[in-house]
């Protein structure tokens, strides 16, 4: 049940920091200088003609008088947008290659015995096609969230970097958060009835806390059965703890409220998922202190989200909810940018909208210290933009990760690149 | 049909196919060329029995002054005016005569562009709210079902409609799903308030033909058949070889005189596809894999008819030259792939290279909120071939959303671009309609301002969303 958590000591950023601005030939890796774009920092700062310094790795320096190291790799980024590598806090990316071939797809379980429990991170596949396909796009960070047509508990996420080839160098944090269905998914999963739901989370809730307290008893036999398999509960135990988040995708006005009620009753760290009638009850969104993921882009009713709108984000933004924006989507996740310009399009600050999809899911997901912002220390992901990221007539021209340039090549460049010039194939027929 | 990661979006529609029309092996048809193959007879071989009782809703003559005007047919006009009366156009350019009593519109800073059109639509057959009670999108009881209609599924009341018409749409195509080889009858419509689904009915139009490729009907009837790709087309030419006997004998009844003692039988089924071979009827042909477009291709030959278009389609940049040789269109998404194996080589630069190859190359939906941006969608189709540097402008991705599906729904002799004497199917936009920031500020459907967004009316929405909302729907 640790957490791995990744966090890289201070002392290391500061040596490298000083190492970087001596010179560059003490650091071991690469040292890259981005000149003279539009630097949005993603923290609401905007650098016009900024340099962005990239050492070893980090952000060594953001800012117009940025002393840029002999050595250096200059790249002119004038007349270009350069932002921080985009953060998607709910997708399905790495854990699934096909997604109607089950064979392919890991990202959900279908079992009595694991719920809460599972996770997708030994599914995780770095070669999986649609992170590369995914990051020359921009998106250079996101969270791998499980799902489930089943269970109520769809179990545990995780972070990932787009933009490593190991195990060890992708995975960011695992387990990130716990993921609960409520709303219609939640009262089909608990029976047919949402009161039903509720009850099974609590019931859930109330076995974790009785079996972290009795644990030496239960696994002695002398205590009571529980709902959930003993994985599960060990799982949900950080949950209950107020340590790990609980991501709770709902979208009725009421079904949000009663959610809201047991995170209250729980002392709970809650993320709302969804929320497409989110606007109606902005205000106890923003005074229970809890972030919101959602998709800009939905606006047809159903009978949980008959006020569905896409002003949905800037309605929430506006009422001071911390919004995240994401893609919920696997294979195309790279709409992650139109979700933010739709977003703007129907009244978020455009600043807000581009946090939403880099430092806020950084904060929201316990990694801010590490990536987000182009702010020194941090991760050096940066994207090149030929125009603004939002616009679908501008594409990402360089990616970085980590400070190294990310290579463009997919399987649907090789592709195009196999069909570009049809006289190389034999005719037809 | 697309499932949404965890399900909460409500992507919820399957994958339809569409037809091709007849026309001529030419690249992007010009907007007059809208011939039909030559059917054996002139007239159709039956009438329609639920005939379209749309008309226009009421209009004054409007002069829209000082736009950016995409005509879909010519260069971008700069400072332009368009000038709608009577339901049609009647001047499009620098210089045009104000008809007397004419609202004046001032649109500097504004484009217009022809209404948009999707060749592939399932609104009013899963209509929102989506619940069971209204999934009537796939008669999934036979793999052939070509007697069965769409129109008599759409409920009209669907508030994607209202939805449609926000984004810029004037016309759209609902299709059956794709769960069949023939999943039935196609209808083209327009997204206005009716009562009855004949209202929406875009006049004159032609049927469509739901023909379905690869994965989907093999899925659906693995117990009985097709279960494979071959039973697939075994399934097709088998109830091709029926409609061409049928066929027979219906001409034959008719050239001998019509007697009326000696009519044959009706069979709803074989009527269908008598009217496709006939060119009556549109086929639009759900198909991902090259490969398979190449068989329907050949099938086609097989029977003399042709294929309106391609839907789907994720591989048509592989076949894109042959597709231009026989004038089918492509109906595609801009970036949809990896769902399923059938959408693994989907390519972002697919809509570029056909159209590059001189294909007729379409932006369709096949989704309720798709069909709310199809304008984004062509701004992401023409940036995938701006980066790998073809050459493509707006001139190029306005036809993919106006005319080419125009063409390929065979009305694009009444509307599909801004021409002298169309129907005033007109998008006044807030800006550069391929930019995400846009929105259709004003669309015009035969003249009439049927969406305001700034005073929408609620009569868009149906009769669902009335009274559901505190306040009314936003």
């Amino acid at each position: 049940m640790r957490r791995v958590l990744k966090v890289p000591v201070l002392a290391a950023f500061a040596a490298l920091i000083m190492a970087a601005q001596i010179s560059a030939g003490l650091a071991a890796g690469q040292t890259i200088a981005i000149t003279g774009g539009t630097v949005h920092t993603g923290t609401g700062e905007v650098i016009q003609g900024g340099t962005v310094l990239m050492v070893d790795g980090l952000i060594a320096a953001v800012g117009v008088d940025v002393t840029i190291p002999e050595g250096a790799r200059r790249i002119n980024a004038s007349g270009k947008v350069v932002t921080p590598g985009l953060f998607d806090a709910f997708t399905g990316l790495g854990v699934t290659e096909i997604g109607a071939e089950d064979n392919t797809a890991d990202g959900s379980v279908t079992s009595d015995r694991i719920s809460a429990a599972f996770n997708v991170a030994d599914g995780l596949n770095p070669k999986a096609t649609a992170l590369a396909v995914t990051r020359v796009d921009g998106i250079t960070r996101a969270v791998v969230a499980p799902s489930s047509f089943q269970s109520m508990f769809h179990g545990q996420s995780i972070v990932i970097n787009l933009g490593a080839t190991s195990f060890d160098d992708m995975v960011l944090v695992s387990p990130a958060a716990q993921y609960v269905a409520m709303g219609e998914a939640g009262a089909r999963a608990a029976g047919g009835a949402r009161g039903a739901a509720t009850l099974m989370l609590r019931e859930a809730l109330d076995d974790t806390q009785d079996y972290a307290r009795n644990r030496e008893a239960y696994n002695g036999g002398r205590r009571r059965e529980y709902a959930m398999s003993r994985l599960d509960l060990e799982a949900l135990m950080p949950v209950v703890r107020g340590t790990m988040p609980m991501v709770v995708l709902v979208h009725r006005a009421s079904d949000i409220r009663a959610v809201l009620r047991v995170a209250r009753d729980y002392n709970l760290q809650l993320i709302l998922a969804g929320v497409l009638e989110g606007h109606e009850v902005a205000d106890e969104i923003a005074a229970a202190g809890v972030p919101v993921i959602v998709n800009s882009m939905t606006n047809l009713p159903t009978f949980e989200s008959l006020s569905a709108t896409y002003e949905n984000a800037a309605r929430l933004h506006a009422a001071g909810v911390t919004v995240v924006l994401a893609s919920f989507d696997a294979a195309n996740s790279r709409v992650l940018r139109q979700v933010a310009g739709f977003a703007v399009s129907y009244g978020m600050p455009h600043e807000a909208a581009l946090q939403a999809i880099t430092s806020v899911p950084a904060r929201v997901f316990g990694v801010a210290e590490q990536v987000g912002s182009l702010e020194v220390g941090k991760a050096a992901d940066a994207v090149i933009w030929t125009g603004d990221p939002f616009e679908l007539t501008e594409w990402a021209e360089q990616v970085f990760i980590d400070g190294r340039p990310i290579s463009d090549e997919t399987r649907q460049k090789a592709l195009f690149e196999r069909y570009r010039d049809l006289t190389r194939l034999p005719p037809w027929h | 049909m697309r499932q949404s990661l965890v399900g909460w979006l409500l992507v919820g529609v399957l994958a339809g196919c569409a037809s091709s029309p007849a026309t001529p092996a030419t690249q992007v048809a010009p907007a007059d060329d809208t011939s039909k193959v030559a059917g054996a007879i002139d007239a159709p071989l039956f009438s329609d029995p639920f005939p379209s009782t749309y008309r226009p809703f009421p209009s004054t003559p409007v002069v829209i002054r000082g736009a950016t005007v995409l005509t879909a047919t010519g260069p971008v006009l700069e400072n332009a005016s368009v000038v709608l009366a009577e339901g049609k156009i009647v001047a499009v350019g620098n210089n045009v005569e104000t008809p007397a009593g004419a609202r004046i519109i001032d649109g500097s800073g504004m484009w217009v562009t022809p209404g948009l059109i999707d060749t592939h639509s399932h609104l009013g057959v899963y209509a929102a709210p989506g619940v069971s009670s209204l999934s009537d999108g796939n008669e999934a009881t036979n793999p052939n079902t070509a007697e069965v209609w769409a129109e008599h599924s759409i409920w009209p009341h669907d508030p994607g409609f209202g939805h449609a018409i926000a984004g810029g749409v004037t016309a759209l195509q609902v299709l059956p799903g794709s769960a069949n080889l023939f999943g039935g009858r196609g209808v083209t419509v327009k997204p206005v308030p009716s009562r009855s689904y004949q209202g929406l009915k875009f006049p004159g139009a032609p049927h469509g033909l739901k023909m379905a490729c690869g994965e989907n009907p093999k899925r659906v009837y693995q117990a009985r058949g097709p279960a494979t790709r071959m039973g697939n087309v075994a399934g097709y030419r088998a109830a091709w070889i029926r409609a061409e006997r049928y066929l027979a004998e219906w001409k034959k009844w008719r050239s001998d005189g019509s007697d009326e003692d000696a009519r044959p039988n009706r069979d709803l089924q074989l009527e269908t596809l008598a009217g496709a071979l006939n060119g009556d009827i549109l086929v639009h042909n759900h198909c991902y894999r090259a490969d398979e477009m190449v068989t329907m291709i050949d099938i086609a030959a097989e029977f003399g008819y042709s294929i309106a278009s391609f839907h789907h389609g994720v591989e048509a940049y592989k076949v894109r030259d042959i597709l231009a040789e026989e004038g089918i269109c492509a109906s595609l998404w801009s970036d949809w792939w990896g769902f399923k194996l059938e959408a693994y080589d989907g390519i972002l630069e697919n809509i570029a290279l056909v159209h590059e190859a001189g294909a007729c190359a379409i932006v369709h939906s096949d989704d309720g909120h798709g069909i709310q941006r199809l304008n984004q969608d062509a701004a992401k189709a023409m940036a995938a071939g701006l980066r790998r540097g073809m050459t493509l402008d707006r001139t190029d991705a306005i036809r993919w959303i106006t005319i080419n599906p125009a063409r390929a729904l065979d009305i694009a002799d009444v509307t599909g671009s801004l021409e002298v004497g169309k129907n005033a199917d007109v998008v006044v936009w807030s800006g550069d309609p391929f930019s995400v920031y846009a929105k259709a500020d004003l669309v015009f459907v035969d003249g009439a301002l049927l969406y305001d967004r700034s005073d929408p009316d609620p009569l868009l929405m149906g009769d669902f969303m009335d009274g559901l909302i505190p306040g009314g729907a936003r």
